[in-house]
């Protein structure tokens, strides 16, 4: 890259340029290290199946949603009906083409995800906010119809449910929980790599720049429309493959109803209450959600030791999810990202006060 | 047209009988004017006079009823914000139009995306042409950040910066894509005198050292007599006046917007 591929100011002086300097992140390096060395050692099969799977694939779908919506300012709710794009296509393309490994089917089921998305991002350009969200929520609702009412992409099962095909990588069976959780572990730690290098680039800039005010965008030479298109592509590819893991490496037998508009508000409550705009925020916000329930249930049996039905306690998680995010909304919309940002500045200068 | 040719070397802008309204009350009508290469061109009036109106047709925001702008030699009787920015036109906003979540370093990146070259893959993998890019782009801004003296606020998020300051930040933005046009729409407003003068110096600098033309909206008289060699009057978007300060300052119809007349 040179610089008379195009003109640019002579730079004015030339002081010396002290780049973002890059430390080694080792709190970073020392999760990853627990992540990918101790809980498969530590971690029992219930855990690794039910809680941990779980959570790394709604962080991944939270992710997807959070580069739409926290970076580039475009509001959906139709999530899940990327991801089960993400499912239906992989499902078939290990079924119909059973000579591609299971990574390639992977990416191409996201791909197709990506394609879906580009084509409900194309309203984009011309509508915004609430309205644009309504068109989010018929991809939703029509993508969820299209795959329970043709019979075809289900493989014409008669229960209209798809099951994990055999899960080989490599030779290598990947059928015992440990292995999935390294599966989806090692995908979800890739693809965030990709993800913050995106909002790091120019392309996550001119994402930002759209989200903070698009007229502004515009007069400064970013092709808002195509951005805007370029960011429901990204956000479906990595949608796509979450609900490809979801359906196969969690659920194990999915269905369309898996994929209904309740995953998609979940989705954006992770994005919400984790924070939005931020990429910790994603894995904070699953964690919070999908960890909030068992304490609160254990916190159930512990309190009342068993005096209130299971039932009640389904309700009590409810009314505690949606006071929750009211609170968020209106206490700290950036999320819990942000509440412990905050913390961590107050300890560093504790005990001084500000 | 005589003498197309001779104009086109030191013109670099001209209003053709631009006219423009919104749901039939009129903004501005039948305007002309041309702006010479190099020069520092002011455009005053009073409030709802059309100044700001005139330069969302220049570069594309609004589209006007009749007439054209001839930017470079080029004709065009609607021309696209990207397409202006493109053939290098820069603006900044009244109200400032900065990304106020992002830092400045970031905001002045943003204003270099129209020469992006690399793609989505290559940035999302940090492949070597993507990193390069980075680094040009990086240090431009660097040489921008120095020239406004904006180094210290360099990883703040603008939205926490004093009026004055995004002012100066937004200025950077439209400048660090080299235009050739810069319109400026009220740099100082809301500025104190201290302020006023620094940007005032900046602005003078952008056209001497850069070669950058500038066609600004202000309203405080001494900067414009200071700073502009060229000015012209809108009153109800018709112009009243059109020359240096001195003969815009004794022009009767110029003082009669200003002042009102005696009845």
């Amino acid at each position: 890259m040179s610089l008379h591929t195009y003109t640019l100011p002579a730079p004015f002086d030339n002081a010396p340029v002290h780049l973002v300097g890059s430390r080694a992140p080792w709190p970073l390096l020392v999760l990853l290290m627990i992540a990918f060395g101790v809980v498969p050692l530590l971690g029992s099969d219930y855990w690794l199946n039910a809680i941990l799977i779980p959570f790394l694939v709604l962080s991944l779908a939270g992710l997807g949603l959070n580069l739409l919506t926290g970076y580039t300012g475009q509001t959906s709710v139709g999530s899940a009906g990327f991801m089960a794009v993400g499912a239906f296509a992989t499902y078939n393309l290990l079924l119909r083409v059973p000579v591609l490994p299971l990574p390639v089917a992977l990416i191409l089921g996201g791909l197709f995800a990506a394609a879906v998305g580009w084509v409900v991002g194309i309203p984009s350009s011309r509508i915004k906010g609430f309205y644009l969200m309504v068109t989010t929520l018929a991809a939703q609702f029509f993508l969820e119809w299209i795959f329970s009412k043709f019979p075809w992409f289900y493989n014409n099962a008669s229960s209209g449910t798809i099951s994990a095909p055999n899960l080989v990588l490599f030779g290598h069976d990947l059928n015992t929980p440990t292995h999935r959780y390294l599966f989806t572990l090692s995908v979800v730690t890739l693809l965030t790599w990709v993800a913050v290098n995106l909002v790091k680039s120019q392309i996550g800039r001119n994402w930002m720049a759209i989200r903070d005010m698009d007229t502004a965008a515009a007069v400064i030479g970013i092709p808002v429309d195509r951005y805007k298109r370029q960011a429901f592509t990204v956000s479906s590819f990595y949608l796509g493959i979450a609900g490809a893991l979801w359906a196969f490496f969690y659920l194990g037998t999915a269905s369309a109803s898996s994929f209904d508009i309740n995953r998609s508000f979940q989705i954006l409550f992770i994005i919400i209450i984790g924070g939005m705009g931020s990429i910790a925020g994603n894995f904070i916000g699953a964690a919070f959600i999908s960890l909030l329930p068992i304490l609160l249930s254990f916190a159930g049996q512990v309190l009342l030791g068993g005096a209130i039905d299971t039932g009640q306690i389904q309700n009590l998680q409810k009314i505690i999810f949606g006071t929750l995010i009211i609170w968020f909304l209106i206490k700290e919309p950036d999320g819990l990202v942000r509440l412990i940002l905050n913390l961590r500045e107050r300890l560093s200068v504790w005990p001084l006060r500000f | 047209m005589t003498g197309a040719t001779t104009q086109d070397s030191h013109t670099i802008l001209e209003v053709n009988n631009i006219s423009l309204s919104f749901k039939g009350v009129k903004a501005i009508s039948d305007l002309s004017f041309s702006v010479r290469r190099g020069e520092i061109c002011a455009l005053i009036g009073p409030n709802g006079a059309g100044k700001s109106s005139l330069l969302n047709i220049l570069n594309g925001v609004y589209h006007p009823d009749a007439g054209e702008v001839v930017f470079e030699s080029e004709h065009f009787h609607r021309i696209h914000p990207l397409e202006a920015a493109r053939r290098g036109i820069g603006r900044t906003f009244q109200n400032n139009a900065l990304f106020k979540k992002l830092s400045v370093v970031d905001n002045l990146l943003t204003g270099l995306s129209r020469f992006m070259r690399t793609n989505l893959l290559e940035q999302a993998f940090r492949l070597p042409r993507a990193h390069r890019e980075e680094w040009v782009f990086r240090e431009h801004a660097e040489s921008v950040l120095e020239f406004l003296e904006l180094q210290s606020y360099r990883d703040v998020a603008v939205g926490h910066l004093s009026y004055g300051l995004q002012k100066r930040v937004e200025l950077g933005r439209a400048l660090i894509a080299s235009p050739r046009l810069l319109l400026l729409d009220e740099p100082m407003a809301g500025m104190n005198a201290e302020e006023k003068q620094e940007m005032s110096r900046f602005i003078a600098d952008i056209n001497r050292d850069l070669g950058t033309t500038v066609v600004l909206i202000e309203h405080d008289i001494g900067v414009v007599m200071e700073l502009c060699g060229h000015v012209v009057v809108l009153d109800y978007g018709l112009k009243v006046g059109d020359g240096t300060p001195a003969e815009v300052q004794t022009n009767p119809e110029v003082i009669a917007a200003y002042l009102g007349t005696v009845h």
